[in-house]
Order: structure tokens, then sequence, then C-alpha cells
């Protein structure tokens, strides 16, 4: 521990200039780069007939209608147990990717990683690779520099708006609103979101990178909770590397290691660290220092992996020169299982409840102030709303009926096509006030309560569906 | 422990600066807050006074700075009932105009009207009629089928209008039943009230209630009709059926008939709008017992 009482309490953010690099791990980069962005930018523009009352967005969240709307699935608010549990099943599927292989998630497909990435290969096609980047940044501000720069922020912009203008055609149907903003008449809230997110793009994407996944995400310091010594993650096998040294021939048995600290795997690091001191908060475990000792090793004649995936578990044993155990055995374990198991419950059940759920719903709704009303020929009124649920694309012709211990007869306030029918528009649920009468002479007249049952019945189909509620008589 | 293992000698080596300060031995280390993060800090504070030049905040003996921008809650509430009235004024101003029994319950108008009318109800009708309209003794139920003035939506109309037995309105309903107190002895009160407990089909006393009858044919019939059938022009309830605004015991009818009753109702056509009649109009007639 050194002291220095002069030293800031606040350190200035030291820049990154990542190096190009090409491999395995570089390309399977590209290739899920491409998937999630494809799938972000063109998943709104997607259609789904649905029907002539619905819209026929693939993928729409309306707010304002309170429905959510995928391919052929469409949720209502109470079936927000569906979203719960996508979420519960997203964060479980997180657990296990992260038991198993490290901080896969933040190398590979977060959002800052990828749109990182990103801006990193604009940035490379216009300035030029490592070396340009950093005599780039170490020149004075003539007019080449302002004319990069400038360039630069400009794609970069391009590339925050189109984020941010994405975002917003999820929730509204995507042409409509997209001639709507061009024309400046989109609501408000919609150039709101899309500045913020055009800004938050730029800046995180551009500027504080490295900054997000360190300071801001809480990500990284859960994560530890996940990993243990038999998790795979990106790490330098240093009995094999040290000690380091610029090999020369003649210097090849001279009790050096593998590793000739030609620094490959720290000029490509987007985080700015070197693997080489273990493991570290700040890896995202992107792997491009692998591909980048990779390349290092063959041209040297050396086997590949110097820097790879591993798990701490296998150190003892390669470095008693054994191998390591197979990578199987360090995804199949009790955890991972576990998180498999209550992964794929929740799936299960999630897929079941959508095969079982009801397109139609009944909740009932008893006036009680008052309890009754008397009517001159002495019969017992009671009221009672209806709330019925057509969760279909068409409209739908329901006769309401009544099941009760006692006499009583149903009167249907709405206008329907016969009497005690109605229609519930498509996709909507309408309120139905409901009259049920006992005659003086019936015992539910006189009696406290009487328990009843409603009924709506499809008149095409009969499907039902039918709530419980009761009677008040006066006794 | 293998983990402390693979970190590299370097690393192991590597000093984390402390502030300088020890107590006891034990040491403060410096991890540095990024300075982006202290110029985030510094802005919020920027953004804190600024607010508070911009916006109503300091509070003073009588009231608080009212802020350059101008903006108050309140100022913000009545532009907020502003809108929402002039959102309104189409479907309130056609409300208004128009004549309620050629109104179609698809019409936007209806359902403004309804709505409206509830909220009508609950300021201005809920103290005497109930809050759920079931009225109270005295105060006519207005969810069941039975009508003192007439249940169509015209003479519900009338009635919200004008009101009943008001001085404020020359057009208000006005009948006045006779205290029978003055007129008849008591034995004829007690049989009358047998005669009309049997009108609406209660037990009663069938010797009391014959010589109820010739009272009844002779002082009741001309306004309460022969069979107890009532009649609306006169506002005289009907008396064979269930339904009582005083009361259907024995007591209660003889009370009545000695001496008679005298419900008032104001004219709210001289309290509110021609709309927000209609409205109420529209309301009181869905509830169950419009005719």
């Amino acid at each position: 521990m050194s002291t220095s009482p002069d030293q800031p309490l606040y350190a200035p953010q030291e820049p990154v200039f990542p190096k190009k690099v090409s491999g395995t791990f570089r390309r399977l980069k590209w290739w899920i780069m491409i998937v999630t962005l494809a799938i972000y930018y063109i998943t709104p523009w997607l259609r789904w007939d649905r029907g002539p009352h619905l819209p026929d967005q693939a993928v729409l969240v309306d707010l304002a209608g309170r429905r959510f709307y995928f391919l052929w699935i469409e949720i209502w608010p109470h079936e927000f147990y569906f979203v719960a549990g996508l979420l519960i099943m997203a964060g479980l599927g997180l657990f296990l990717f992260t038991s198993a292989l490290g901080r896969v998630w933040c190398g590979y497909a977060c959002p800052q990683t990828v749109w990182t990435d990103l801006f990193i290969l604009v940035e490379r096609w216009i300035e030029g690779d490592r070396n340009a980047r950093v005599r780039l940044w170490n020149a004075k501000w003539t007019l080449r520099k302002w004319r990069l720069r400038f360039t630069k922020w400009l794609v970069w912009f391009l590339i925050a708006l189109a984020t941010g203008g994405a975002w917003v055609f999820y929730f509204a149907d995507a042409p409509t609103l997209a001639s709507d903003l061009a024309s400046f008449d989109a609501p408000f809230v919609a150039y709101a979101t899309i500045l913020t997110l055009t800004a938050t793009t730029f800046i995180f994407g551009g500027f504080l990178r490295e900054q997000v996944c360190i300071y801001m995400c809480p990500w990284p310091r859960i994560q530890g909770a996940m990993m243990d010594d038999s998790t795979l993650t990106v790490a330098y096998r240093n009995w094999r590397g040290e000690p380091r040294g610029k090999h020369r021939k003649a210097q090849a048995a001279a009790g050096l290691g593998d590793c000739v600290d030609c620094m490959a795997c720290v000029n490509v690091c987007p985080m700015g660290i070197d693997i080489r001191d273990g493991q570290q908060m700040e890896c995202i475990t992107c792997a491009l220092c692998i591909d980048a000792c990779d390349d290092i090793m063959a041209r040297l004649g050396k086997d590949r992996g110097l820097i790879d995936y591993l798990a701490l578990s296998d150190e003892p044993l390669e470095r008693a020169g054994a191998k390591p155990r197979p990578i199987w055995q360090h995804i199949f374990r009790t955890r991972t299982i576990l998180y498999t198991a209550l992964w794929s419950l929740i799936g299960v059940g999630l897929v079941w409840a959508l095969f079982v759920r009801s397109d139609i719903g009944l909740s009932v709704e008893p006036v009680r102030n008052p309890q009754y009303v008397t009517l001159s020929d002495g019969s017992v009124r009671n009221t009672y709303t209806l709330r019925i649920r057509n969760q279909t694309a068409m409209p739908r012709e329901f006769r309401l009926m009544l099941t009760a211990d006692s006499i009583l007869r149903i009167e249907v306030e709405t206008e329907g096509p016969e009497v005690g029918h109605v229609i519930v528009p498509a996709d909507q649920t309408l309120n139905a006030r409901v009259y049920v009468i006992a005659r003086p002479q019936d015992p539910a007249a006189s009696q406290d309560t009487t328990s009843l049952r409603l009924w709506v019945e499809d008149v095409e189909t009969d499907a039902r569906a039918s709530a419980s509620t009761v009677f008040n008589g006066k006794g | 422990m293998s983990k402390e293992k693979l970190k590299s000698d370097a690393e192991e080596t590597h000093d984390v600066e402390t502030t300088g300060h020890t107590w006891d031995g034990i040491e403060e280390l410096n991890n540095p807050l990024p300075r982006w993060w202290l110029w985030c800090f510094y802005l919020t504070i920027v953004w804190g006074v600024a607010y508070t030049i911009a916006y109503p905040a300091w509070p003073l003996v009588n009231s608080a700075t009212a802020g350059l921008l101008g903006y108050s809650t309140r100022q913000e509430v009545a532009q907020e009932i502003q809108r929402v009235e002039e959102h309104n004024a189409e479907v309130s101003n056609k409300l208004a105009q128009s004549n309620l029994s050629e109104l179609s319950t698809d019409d936007p108008a209806y359902h403004f009207g309804v709505s409206g009318g509830a909220s009508v109800y609950r300021a201005q009708c809920s103290q005497c009629h109930g809050s759920g309209a079931a009225g109270a003794k005295g105060y006519p139920n207005l969810l069941d089928d039975d009508w003192l003035w007439g249940g169509s939506l015209k003479e519900i109309e009338y009635t919200i209008r004008h009101g009943v037995r008001n001085e404020t309105d020359s057009n208000a309903h006005w009948s006045q039943m006779p205290a029978f107190g003055e007129i008849l002895d008591k034995k004829q009160i007690v049989s009358v009230a047998e005669y009309v407990l049997g009108l609406s089909g209660q037990d009663n006393d069938p010797d009391l209630a014959s010589i109820g009858q010739t009272v009844f044919a002779q002082n009741c019939a001309s306004c309460h009709g022969d069979g107890g059938e009532g009649m609306r022009e006169q506002g005289a309830p009907r008396l064979n059926d269930a339904i009582w605004l005083y009361g259907d015991d024995r007591a209660s009818l003889i009370e009545t008939i000695t001496y008679s009753r005298f419900g008032v109702m104001p004219a709210w056509g001289q309290r509110l709008d021609d709309a927000d009649v209609k409205a109420l109009t529209l309301y009181i007639h869905q509830l169950g017992g419009g005719e």
C-alpha cells in the first residue's frame, strides 16, 4: 500500500483505441451483431393479418389501447403474467448463461456491447485503425481532424437517430407513425422518446462505452454471485505464458513461457485492460483477446489458447500437465441443470397457460346501493353490471342466462338483436346492465339471499363463461 | 482460492492507492470515481438552482417565489379543465339542443349525457334521493317503475326543470292533498286506511274496509282513482301497488290521511344549464324505471 495524500479523488477517462482483430470469436460477434440489430430495426415493420378489427403490426405494444400483440398472440392487461413470466425466464436464462459461460451476455449480446462495437467499426472506417486513431487523438485540431471527427460524429448520430427512431415504432403503427414523424404530426412523446434514446445511444456508444459497464451497470457486480470456479470464462494461462518475454530464436529454450508480450491482447481490448492480470471486474468476456492471441500463437507456430475460455477449477490439472476436464462437465452442473429446470418449468407453464386461456370472459359486479328495488307489483329486482370480454378478432353475439336454486327472471338492459342477447364488439369488453327479478310469490323475493350464476353463451360456438353472485331479497 | 492463484504476480503487487487516512493502522483505499461522474454531480446542482429560479420554490411569509416561468399547478388545472370543456363543447351543445326522446342511445351525446348526468346527480340530487337513487322516506325512489309525475323523458325533464311545490317556479308541479283530520272523523280515517291497505294487497279488517270503501269513493277517488290507480296530472300516488313513499303500515297511512304530506323539490332549471338538466334526465331515465 502506498500513501500519497495528493493524488486525485477523481479519475479521468483513459481513452481506449481497440485494434482491429479477426478470428473465430470476432466472426461470431459480427453475426450476432447483424442478427440482433436486424431484429431490432426490422421487427416493427413486419405485418401480421389479424382481420379488419385489429392492427396488422406483427409486434405492437399498444399502450393506449392496453393490448400487446406478438404475432398470433394478443395479451390483455389481465394477462400480464405472460410478460412477467417471460421476464422471469429472461432472468433465469441470464443466470444459466452466466453460471455456465460467465459474462457471455455482456460480451456478445448486451445492447451496450453491440452498439459500441458498431460505433467502433464506424470509427475505424473513418479514422483508421488503432495507430491512426492514437495519432489523431494526439494531433492538434487541424482541419483534417475536424473533418474526420465531424464525419464520425455525424454517422454516429445517424445510427443513434435510427436506434431511437426504431424504438417508438414498437408502440404505434410503424408506417403511420413514420409519415406522422416526417410531417411533424406525431405526438410529442414520440419526438421526446426519439430524442432521449438518440442522445443516450450517441453518448453511451460513442463516448462513455466501457464506463457504462464499469460504473453504471449493476450487472457486473451481481454476476459474481452466479459464477463459480467451474464457470467457463476468458482467462490467461499464466502457467504456460509466464515468464513472458520477447522471444528470440536463441532464447527459445531460455526458460521463457509462451507469452511474447506483444500486447496484442491489450491492444484489441474494448475495455482497455490487460487480461494477463487475471479476472477483473472490467472484463466483459468479449473474447477478442482470444482471437488476437491465437493469431500471434499461429504465427509463432505454437498451440492456440494461451488466452482461452477456461474454468478456474482446471488450473491445478493444467499446471500438473494433465488435460482439463471436458467442456460438457463444466456446463452440466447441478447449478446449471437447476436453472435450466426452473427455466423450462416456467416456459412449459406459460405455453400451457397460453393454450388453455379462454377468449371470452365474464365478471359480475352486483349493484349494492340499494341491494334491491321493489317494483309496483311487489316484485323484487336486483341489478348487476356484467363485464363481458371478447378477446377474439370478430364481434360475437352472446345470450345471457342464469341458473339459480329459486325461480328468477333475467332482463337485459342493452339492446341486442334478440331479447336477452348482446353483441360484444371485436377485441373489447362490453358492460351490460342486467336485472334479475323475483316475483312476490317466489321464495327468492322474501329470502335474505339466493345464490345464482350468470352465464354468457356464444350463439354460434356455444362457448360459455359464467360468474357466480347472489340475489338479495327482502328477508 | 484458485481465483487468487490465477492472478499474475503483477496483479498481486499492484497497489491500490490510499487516501492517506489512517486509523489504528486501517487505511482508506482510494478507488477514484470517474471524472464525468463529478461533472454530472455539478450539473445536478446547477439544475437544482436553476429549477428554483424558474419554478415556484422558496417559501416566503405568506406565499412562495413565483418562478420566472410563471408556472403554477392551479393554473395548469384550470387549463386542463378548459381544454376538456372545449373538447366537450360540441357534444355538450348537441345535448343541450336535442329532443331527448329522439336521441339515439348510440349517439355520443347520449353517453355524454348519462355520464355527465351521473356527476350532476351526485352533486345535486344524492342528498335527498340517495347516492344510489333509492330514495328515502318522503323522497321518491328513482329506480323503480312508479312515478308520481310521470317517468317518460319529457316528464322527468319537466320535473327536474320546474321542481315540485316550490315557490320559485310558477310552472312547478303543484297539488295539495287535504289534511283529512279536519274533514273526517277518526273512525272514517281508520276505516279508509283499512281499505287502502287492501288496495295494495295487504291484510286488513274487512268490516272496517267496507266502511272505508264508501269514504274512499267520496273523498279520495277523485284524485287517487276509483281503484287507487293514482293520477299523474295531480301527482296523486298509485295506492294499489307495493310502493309507498311515506310507509305502507297502518300508522303511517293514518298519519298521511290525517295530516297530509307536502313534498317539495327545487326547480333545477334555475340552477343548472340546459345541457346539465338534459344530462340529468338521461341519467335518471336509464336507472331502471324510465318509461
